[in-house]
């Protein structure tokens, strides 16, 4: 017997009985005999709870976790305080264990939580709908041009180096499939190029892609990049953002931008090796019937009472097929679960004071390890709390000795950034104390 | 708490708090001298005030007006709504796997890797192929990999003619969505009477535009289909590939591989036949397997292994390049290895085996009351046509609202597309003939009761916190967000 298996060998003989068979087998006498598997799978045997758990520790212990080890790594993954009520909420299998909302009746519980979660990123975008998340911050980047193409029917997709190499590359995998044009302008002193911009919009454009913080920390101008895109006909400017730097930055909605994508893995969201994150989406009300994704909207019931169902799905596959507007059939469910209650135990003052601490740890940070000269600073732009300092050393080499004294340092740029030889990309979180950032300047000081 | 209906703004109180930094340890330097002005909001964010106390209330409410797989029986076909063990759910949140960044050097990492290594190992045994992708983050994600995987490799021959992907009429909706999505158009061919492809249908679509053909096997009727070497025949004769739709591989586990019927591109839902949990819509994992040929196609990157040492291998000048970030959703894979290693070759099989048992025992036990359009041994899932009595005013919308009032989740109501009226039940290895007999029961009160009280039916659900909430008023004026 399985533990997740209940019939008993009387079960399946009394129900073996009903259907008119007389073996398990022959429930498998449909498959063709040239197509049956005539051997065992080479996988190894069941085990017991016991036997699996030390097997996966065993495995678990080949990793350093972040609470051995003082982590400046970023560049899209952070390691953000996480309140231990997401956890306990997240962990409700009510939650966990249910479908996509397609019963509202039983589902209200999770029809709620999305409209909460849609509402909460309209509110710290300044957008006026938002979708119930997509996989990630990278494919929402895609999606979002993919829908600015298919709205204004253009095939021309410019994008800054500025944002994440990763969300880059899965654009140009997707724009390729379909016949999509994707122009990459380059950044200048750190910041996406608003000339060589200006050069590149046309009315071919269908959109205009950013990022803020951009990839190397730095806060680009989006006023001014909006004016630019926006001398393109119809072309949307599509701005990626931490969203717990919009604690703090002026709301995109204020500063031109058509559609708000994101990462929302810093709202509570375990780093879990890459994933699963929380790709977000928000935009303004012209795109409402354009968007791809799930979306829970207010309505009655017979009685008349409020209640929430999955809306507008003449946008999906499971209604429009081939013309859908995305073949996504899933939301991040549960992380979106994870992002909204972050969100809510921070509330008002704690996002703030999050994104506050960030910005100032990063900055003394940055004072500290570029106080002697030996590391300077790669560009010099206001930033978030992510900062790059290059130095003659290799960066690989950096971070050995770092690791020595359990720090992980920062992100090598180099590897993205062949121009950019020997710089590192360094995250300070509200996580790190003044005696661990101290420490990384003193063993970075220290190195030969 | 039954009653309860506030949504978290409507609780919020100026000044009220749920959590406590440590209090700055830095050099407090004013915000606007080290960003500009230009760039900072001067307007408050317009978040909740609360309590912890209130967070932990607002959403312990909430879940209560949930359905899960741990509430009661979830026969949603289609989606194989098996239960999620526990162990998954503990496995994935050890320290040494939750809290390790996708950047960490190779030499912090190697547990992960070692756990991708082995489970895309177990995957490409089960399913019968070379290699396999763990990158894409849900079954449409692996659906639309896969198929640019099949684009790569016609466009690779200089095969640039192939502009078109044959799906059968039985098909999810995202399997014509993602050949869209890729750049295809899609011929669609109609079934035969009993579910399967029609292969006069097929031979007459394929030729030399062919880049393709779409199938889960055993297919959404819940029917294996016996024809498949032949149909591959044809498709791989005209120069096509065949892509697997993974969907119902819950019903052949160490029985049938794809890669054995010739598909040489396969995608598994992990959060179906895996157990990793739903999670109320995602997030799930879409792993993509493929024969030798399309291996240099794969997104970057694999992982490898040489000497002991596990390493995220980039060298793949062929590849497609990358479907999303990092390398996939990498707790749910931990979760699937988790259910791997525990059921083992023979426990996966025995899963199968009683999954398609349950379906079985359900379809000899309602036929006599609800429609059964195609009577044949099924697989994992038996699809319905409504009521036995199809001149009843009955629809099979009014029978999933009454089964809410009995306390079950309703099966998956008007898919497959080809079934009028479909009910479609996938009752998973997951349930005893307890709980079936049960349902049964209660299905064969339904049915009786659409003859004497219809009335209570079209009004149904009754005992349900809210009841058929007005979807089309929420579509024709849309309140996508909290105004007040």
């Amino acid at each position: 017997m399985y533990p997740y298996i209940p019939n008993t060998p009387l079960d399946e003989q009394e129900m073996l009985k009903e259907i008119g068979l007389e073996s398990i087998d022959q429930l498998f006498n449909d498959i063709p005999g040239d197509v049956l598997l005539k051997r065992e799978l080479n996988i190894p045997e069941s085990k017991s709870e016991l036997e699996v758990t030390t097997y996966l520790k065993s495995l678990a212990d080949k990793n350093c976790s972040l609470s051995e080890l003082t982590s400046f790594l970023g560049a899209g993954a952070y390691d953000h305080y996480i309140p231990s009520v997401v956890d306990a909420i997240i962990s409700r299998s009510e939650f966990y264990t249910s479908y996509t909302p397609y019963q509202p009746e039983i589902s209200q519980g999770t029809l709620q939580y999305i409209f909460e979660f849609q509402t909460l990123i309209c509110k710290l975008t300044g957008m006026d709908i938002a979708n119930a998340s997509l996989y990630d911050g990278g494919t929402a980047i895609t999606e979002a041009a993919l829908m600015a193409c298919a709205s204004s029917r253009k095939d021309e997709i410019i994008i800054s180096t500025g944002v994440n190499p990763q969300a880059r590359r899965i654009l140009k995998t997707y724009a390729h499939a379909q016949h999509l044009k994707v122009v990459e302008v380059d950044t200048k002193d750190g910041v996406t190029d608003q000339e060589a911009l200006e050069k590149l919009v046309s009315d071919n454009t269908a959109a205009v892609i950013v990022q803020n913080p951009n990839f190397f920390g730095i806060i680009e101008d989006l006023k001014s990049i909006g004016e630019i895109a926006h001398k393109g006909k119809k072309t949307s400017f599509i701005a990626s953002v931490n969203p717990i730097a919009l604690g703090l930055l002026k709301r995109p909605g204020e500063l031109g931008v058509d559609v708000v994508v994101g990462e929302g893995q810093p709202l509570g969201i375990s780093l879990s090796f890459g994933g699963p994150y929380l790709g977000f989406m928000a935009t303004k009300k012209d795109y409402m019937r354009k968007l791809p994704g799930r979306i829970v909207g207010e309505t009655t019931d017979l009685d008349g009472k409020r209640s929430f169902v999955l809306t507008l799905s003449a946008r999906e596959q499971h209604i429009r097929r081939e013309k859908a507007t995305s073949n996504i059939c899933s939301n991040q469910g549960i992380n979106s679960l994870a992002a909204t209650v972050y969100m809510v135990t921070l509330g008002k003052e704690g996002l703030r004071e999050v994104a506050t601490q960030c910005v100032k740890k990063a900055h003394y940070a940055f004072n500290e390890l570029t106080k002697s000269g030996k590391y300077k600073p790669l560009f010099n732009k206001p930033f978030f709390n992510e900062f790059a300092l290059v130095s003659d050393k290799d960066v690989d080499e950096l971070n050995k000795e770092l690791r020595k004294e359990n720090i992980m340092g920062g992100y090598n740029l180099g590897n993205e950034y062949p121009q950019y030889k020997n710089a590192v990309l360094y995250a300070v979180t509200e996580k790190r104390t003044k005696v661990e950032i101290d420490k990384l300047a003193s063993v970075l000081e220290g190195i030969k | 708490m039954k009653d309860y209906d506030k949504l978290i703004f409507e609780i919020s109180k100026p000044g009220r708090k749920a959590y406590k930094l440590p209090p700055l340890d830095v050099v407090d330097t004013p915000l606007d001298s080290l960003i500009p002005d230009e760039f900072l909001s001067d307007k408050e964010l317009d978040l909740p005030e609360v309590s912890e106390v209130d967070v932990i209330r607002h959403y312990t409410n909430l879940s209560n007006k949930n359905y899960g797989v741990d509430t009661g029986f979830y026969p949603l076909g289609s989606c194989t709504m098996k239960y999620n063990p526990k162990i998954n759910e503990a496995v994935a949140r050890y320290d040494k796997f939750a809290n390790v960044h996708p950047l960490q050097t190779e030499d912090c990492i190697q547990g992960s890797l070692q756990v991708m290594y082995e489970l895309e190992k177990s995957l490409c045994e089960i399913a019968g192929m070379d290699r396999m992708t763990l990158q894409p983050a849900a079954g449409a994600h692996g659906e639309i990999t896969g198929i640019m995987i099949i684009k790569a490799y016609h466009e690779k021959r200089g095969d640039h003619k192939r502009n078109k992907i044959i799906v059968p009429d039985s098909a999810h909706g995202t399997n014509p969505a993602t050949a869209a999505m890729a750049g295809y158009s899609i011929i669609e061919i109609k079934s035969t009477e009993d579910g399967l492809v029609d292969l006069e249908a097929l031979r007459a679509v394929v030729g030399e535009d062919t880049a393709g053909l779409m199938l889960t096997n055993p297919n959404t009727v819940g029917i294996f289909d016996k024809g498949i070497k032949e149909i591959a025949q044809i498709v791989h004769d005209a120069g096509g590939l065949l892509y697997y739709d993974g969907a119902n591989m819950n019903a052949i586990m160490g029985y049938a591989r794809p890669g054995d019927m010739g598909f040489d591109v396969v995608h598994f839902n992990l959060h179906k036949t895996f157990s990793t949990p739903h999670g109320g819509g995602g997030p799930g994992a879409g792993p993509v397997g493929v024969k030798k040929d399309l291996v240099e196609f794969l997104p970057v990157p694999m992982i490898e292994k040489k000497d002991d040492r596990y390493f995220l291998d980039y060298n793949y000048p062929n590849s497609i390049g990358k479907v999303k970030d990092f390398y996939g959703h990498f707790s749910i894979l931990l979760r699937a290895y988790t259910y791997i290693l525990t059921m083992g070759r023979d426990g996966l099989k025995k899963a199968s085996e009683m999954a398609v048992l349950n379906a079985n025992y359900i379809k000899e036990k309602l036929k006599d009351y609800y429609y059964l359009p195609i009577d044949t041994l099924v697989k994992h899932e038996v699809v319905f046509g409504g009521l036995k009595d199809t001149l009843s005013e009955v629809t099979t919308l009014d029978i999933a609202k009454r089964l809410l009032d009995h306390g079950y989740h309703p099966p998956t109501i008007y898919f497959p597309l080809i079934i009028n009226q479909a009910l479609m039940v996938e009752p998973t290895e997951s349930e005893s003939k307890e709980t079936l007999d049960g349902f049964i029961e209660t299905m064969i009160a339904i049915s009786k009761e659409a003859e004497s009280n219809p009335e209570v039916l079209k009004t149904a659900p009754h005992d349900t916190i809210v009841r058929r909430p007005d979807e089309t008023k929420a579509a024709r004026n849309p309140i996508v967000k909290y105004e007040g």
